[in-house]
């Protein structure tokens, strides 16, 4: 798919860059993005969103479930502070994505401020991809490459929003309802992909068993509880499997 | 601001909401994982604690979507769609993984279950 690593042709970061472009179209995910999108996009006309908001939202808040969660809370009528509250909690997810991405590039050289577009871009499609594709590139070309990688990956987010948008009023409810089944369909099963080691796995299993339960509580932090206790336990079981 | 602009852009209002419910709450965790990624051992406990709890967190996120469905998809019946996602996962268990696989079983027994429903 890309020429060798020590090809002279990745010396051009610009071509690292398109290279890393023109790769979201050999990934299914880059499909499931778009659909993902259409159904954000449709979300926010229904609930009366305009469309320059919607595609800030995309833009700058650039994580799908963010996005659903954000939009579903605000139009359900719960005040500023308990959506912000809701978005906050269910980001987390994001800083380790962060921590676990960056090293796949960085090297002596890398200042911080030269990370801020990836980490920004940082998101489930990015973090996946970068397992897959990284190990074919170059070190001192990664961070180019993955700026192209994410500015597609924006673009299809952006068209995406558009489309749904404009199509919301002629959206079936049947073919709404699919899309919005996209979102924990294609995250459950690119994160149990990416499970590798135990802890991972019992954290995503039980994550999925405790939810129900705290959101009982109907505290508002009802996923911080649950995600806390199913991360600590599974973390606990992993350890006290690996031994002293 | 005249009312094709207001149309288009919307209100201010919406604006600064987006600003504070949306831009920052995920931005922070991303900048967070800048500031603090580099002093984190890949092989660390803690940064495996926080690998844990964060895959527990996304699947709360999937859970909430299915448990609490917003917009269209609160009119597909509890029971289906916990069984799209049973049986996507099974698909998805029974051909090596395939995330392509475990979506289309999960949306196929959705779009079935609701036709057959009416």
């Amino acid at each position: 798919m890309f020429p060798p690593l020590d090809s002279p042709q990745w010396n051009m970061p610009l071509r690292a860059f398109a290279w890393g472009m023109a790769s979201v179209r050999s990934t299914i995910l880059s499909a499931v993005l778009f659909v993902t999108y259409i159904g954000i996009g449709a979300l926010a006309h229904d609930t009366y969103f305009s469309l320059v908001w919607a595609l800030l939202a995309t833009l700058l808040v650039w994580a799908g479930p963010s996005q659903i969660i954000l939009i579903s809370t605000l139009s359900s009528g719960v005040s500023i502070v308990q959506s912000a509250i809701a978005v906050t909690v269910s980001a987390i997810r994001l800083f380790p994505m962060v921590v676990a991405v960056l090293p796949m590039m960085r090297t002596p050289k890398t200042r911080r401020r030269d990370l801020v577009l990836v980490a920004h871009f940082t998101a489930v499609t990015l973090w996946v991809e970068c397992y897959r594709f990284l190990p074919h590139v170059p070190r001192d070309r990664r961070i180019a490459f993955v700026h192209g990688l994410g500015s597609g990956l924006a673009l299809i987010g952006l068209v995406a929003t558009v489309i749904g948008y404009e199509l919301a009023a002629n959206l079936t409810q049947t073919f709404a309802s699919a899309i919005l089944l996209l979102t924990p369909l294609s995250f459950l099963f690119s994160t149990a992909r990416n499970s590798k080691e135990l802890a991972d796995v019992l954290a995503l299993g039980l994550g999925l068993a405790f939810y129900p339960l705290a959101s009982l509580l109907d505290s508002g932090l009802d996923i911080l509880i649950s995600g806390v206790a199913a991360g600590t336990i599974a973390f606990l079981v992993h350890k006290w499997r690996e031994g002293p | 601001m005249s009312d094709l602009l207001r149309n288009f852009v919307g209100d201010w209002h919406a604006l600064v909401v987006l600003l504070l419910a949306g831009v920052i709450p995920n931005q922070i965790w991303r900048m967070l994982g800048l500031w603090l990624g580099g002093g984190l051992d890949e092989g660390s406990d803690l940064l495996m604690l926080v690998k844990a709890v964060a895959t527990a967190i996304l699947a709360g996120v999937i859970a909430e979507i299915l448990v609490h469905p917003p917009g269209a998809l609160a009119s597909v019946p509890d029971a289906l769609r916990y069984g799209a996602l049973i049986v996507g996962f099974v698909a998805f268990s029974l051909t090596k993984r395939s995330i392509f696989a475990g979506v289309v079983s999960g949306e196929v027994v959705m779009l079935v279950g609701k036709w057959w429903l009416g």
